[in-house]
């Protein structure tokens, strides 16, 4: 569909193209050759293992240099309310009691980690304004705070809800979310803090095409275990961060969200109104158009479009 | 030929009580404005990582654009269309967009984190975002308006500087400037009127894009792929209606002659605008099955029902009659129930309808952010006002001189 969009675009923009100048750097602007790395790092998540130590935001407060929080890493009483990422913490876990029950009637916890999914196909990326965000052939969702101006709109665009904003910083506020400790992956052998700190190895790091086999034969040999789902498998174009889980996703926090990547529809509108320009220059032509002869038409004696002084 | 109307500077009082409560307005937003830049947008807004965007972009930004449409769709009627009947509209519609914008701009830059920052993406440049295709149209657009002010200023001031004192040796240069704007925007209008139609098309609809990116976060009643569409015809209905709205208030307060005659006629094309939108709206809504979130009962619903009755469908009923056209009362109120409308769809699209997960609380703007968006359009009135008074923007005495 994408092709067959671009190859029609292509065609009605190499006419227009061809008939009105400067249509060169028009019909740069036009293309997008962004397209999903094809093999990105990954990290698979096995909620059914996770013990909820807190371990993985402890290191992630480290590596990241984040402020101190108020309640220590060890204490339980974080888990009364359920928490987001915020400014002050790209990772957090939290605690859902699904109803499920051990031998003596208790219930049983499952704890869900949660940070910057790092989308394939990644909505704040398309809809950041200067192009701060990007998506890293590692997988990496980026962000360079040197272009980023503070409008937010990759607040919006994330299906996700995780970056989050320095709303009390006058001058300098950052947008800020999980790096996947960008500096470290990309060092030979480096995986994520949060990663290489848990305790119970419920966070697999590697390449997402291989976690996600994984994940499938894990999932096979312990149907019990698991539901038959991973979870960022298909998920608005699939994700780098990937989940399974022995509970249902929905009753753990996770969100429904459809399969098509979040810009689809916006960059289909935007590069079908805007290849090589189309759209407004017919726009002009048609408006130039109308006015060369309905203007003539009517001012008999002058029929200069142009003589409009004093009448602006 | 005829000559349909002279501008000329209003001679009225300056500073009446309704100017001095614009001034207490603009001051009041001033230490909000500080508290903003000394302690961060959490300072002085509701705004927080639920709600990224609050009252600056759903009002002063994404209704103040709207409401400035005026501007494209007089000029385009009156000099694109040849009804050149209508050319004493479009300089006070100009200015109301010129100022519109302005203002829309200094909201944005309040409202963005960096605002230091808000020239990057002349340089850093995302071909794929919805914001920064707008962004450049506004940019762009709004050097237009005020391209397409400059014969305004000409004709006031050619062969008529005179700077005092120690400036006075620049008064033989600006004549000379003056000239030569003259002449050359003479020659060159047409290509701003024209350009100047085209981008407001392209940002106007590129607004509606805006929230296409969030399709699980906006509420079904709005979210629609032809939204950039339903923006683009809102704006274009609501323009004549603004033009209405503000020369009823310049008219009545400055104790003008009404221009009903230019009125009436204008609003009958308002009829066929507001309905196009109105049956795309209901189209829409049947087509996608979303009439069953009507009466559901929430506040969406309700403000949905409110902005499609009192806002589009009333206002749209009434101007089907003939004598509500040539009434000066019911015209000004069948126009700001349309303005109104439009408004309050900018707002539901932005605010009311945007519905994100993990929300701990609803978003309700903070005083100051009602203060500073308060102060913002008494500044656009105050602009107004002055640029009325010191430049041949109103018709106010009107001949009919035909040869």
């Amino acid at each position: 569909m994408k092709i067959n969009r671009r190859r029609f675009l292509g065609a009605t923009g190499t006419i227009l193209g061809t008939v009105l100048t400067g249509s060169q750097k028009s019909a740069q602007a036009g293309r997008n050759p962004r397209s999903p790395p094809p093999d990105p790092y990954g990290c698979l998540v096995d909620l059914s293992v996770c013990v909820g130590c807190r371990k993985c935001e402890q290191a992630c407060n480290q590596v990241n240099i984040l402020p101190t929080p108020d309640l220590s890493f060890d204490d339980l009483l974080i888990f009364e309310r359920k928490r987001r990422p915020s400014a002050g913490a790209y990772t957090v876990v939290n605690r859902y009691y699904t109803g499920k029950l051990d031998e003596r009637n208790q219930l049983i916890p499952t704890f869900v980690k949660v940070q910057c999914m790092h989308c394939q196909d990644p909505g704040c990326v398309s809809a950041c304004i200067v192009g701060a965000l990007t998506k890293k052939d590692n997988g990496t969702v980026h962000y360079d705070v040197s272009k980023c101006i503070g409008c937010r709109y990759c607040l919006v665009a994330c299906p996700f809800q995780i970056p989050a904003y320095d709303y009390n910083d006058p001058l300098f506020p950052q947008v800020r979310k999980c790096t996947f400790c960008y500096d470290r992956i990309t060092k030979e052998g480096g995986n994520p803090a949060c990663a290489s700190i848990c305790p119970v190895e419920a966070i697999t790091f590697g390449m997402r095409n291989q976690l996600l086999r994984i994940a499938r034969d894990q999932i096979k040999n312990d149907p019990g275990r698991y539901l038959d789902r991973v979870y960022g498998e298909g998920e608005v174009g699939g994700t780098s961060w990937l989940y399974i889980s022995g509970e249902p996703f929905h009753k753990l926090g996770f969100l429904d969200l459809p399969a098509s990547p979040i810009p689809h529809l916006t960059e289909t509108i935007q590069h079908g109104l805007f290849s090589y320009l189309w759209a407004p220059l017919g726009l002009f032509g048609v408006l130039a158009g109308c006015m060369w002869t309905l203007n003539r038409r009517q001012i008999t004696g002058d029929s200069e479009p142009g003589k409009m002084e004093g009448s602006i | 030929m005829s000559v349909y109307a002279k501008p000329a500077p209003v001679e009225a009082k300056f500073w009446t009580p309704g100017v001095l409560v614009m001034v207490a307005f603009m001051v009041t937003a001033l230490p909000f404005i500080i508290g903003r830049y000394l302690g961060g947008l959490a300072a002085v807004t509701n705004l927080d990582n639920t709600h990224p965007w609050g009252l600056w972009i759903g009002v002063d930004v994404a209704t103040g654009v709207a409401l400035a449409a005026g501007g494209f769709t007089t000029a385009a009627l009156a000099h694109i269309f040849g009804r050149h009947q209508y050319e004493a509209v479009t300089r006070p519609a100009l200015l109301t967009a010129m100022l519109g914008y302005t203002v829309a701009t200094i909201g944005l830059f309040i409202d963005i984190g960096r605002s230091w920052a808000i020239w990057k993406p002349l340089i850093f440049r995302n071909l794929n975002s919805v914001l920064f295709e707008v962004a450049m149209c506004v940019v762009v657009y709004t050097t237009i308006l005020y391209i397409e002010f400059i014969p305004i200023v000409v004709e006031r001031f050619q062969g008529r500087v005179n700077l005092p004192g120690p400036l006075s040796f620049l008064n033989d240069r600006l004549e000379d400037l003056l000239e030569l704007a003259d002449r050359i925007l003479g020659k060159t209008m047409w290509v701003f009127i024209i350009a100047g139609a085209v981008l407001a098309c392209m940002h106007q609809s590129g607004l509606g894009s805006l929230l296409l990116i969030a399709p699980t976060k906006l509420h079904p009643l709005w979210y629609t792929p032809i939204l950039p569409l339903l923006f683009l015809f809102s704006a274009i209905a609501v323009g004549f209606p603004m033009v209405v709205f503000e020369n009823s208030l310049a008219t009545s307060s400055l104790n003008l002659d009404d221009e009903m005659d230019v009125l009436t006629p204008l609003t009958g094309i308002t009829i066929f605008l507001l309905g196009f939108y109105l049956a795309l709206k209901v189209g829409d809504m049947v087509y996608r099955g979303t009439h069953v979130y009507l009466f559901d009962g929430t506040v969406q619903s309700r403000a949905f029902l409110v902005e499609m009755f009192i806002g589009v469908t009333i206002p749209w009923c009434m101007l089907l009659s003939p004598r509500v056209r040539r009434s000066r009362r019911a015209l000004f109120i069948a126009c700001t129930l349309i303005i109104l409308g439009v408004a309050l769809n900018r707002v539901n699209v932005f605010l009311v309808g945007y519905q994100p997960p993990f929300a701990e609380k609803p978003y309700f703007p903070a005083i100051g952010e009602l203060a500073i968006t308060a102060g913002l359009i008494a500044t656009l009135m105050f602009a107004y006002r002055l640029c009325v008074t010191y430049l041949p923007v109103l018709s106010t005495r009107r001949q009919e001189v035909s040869s």
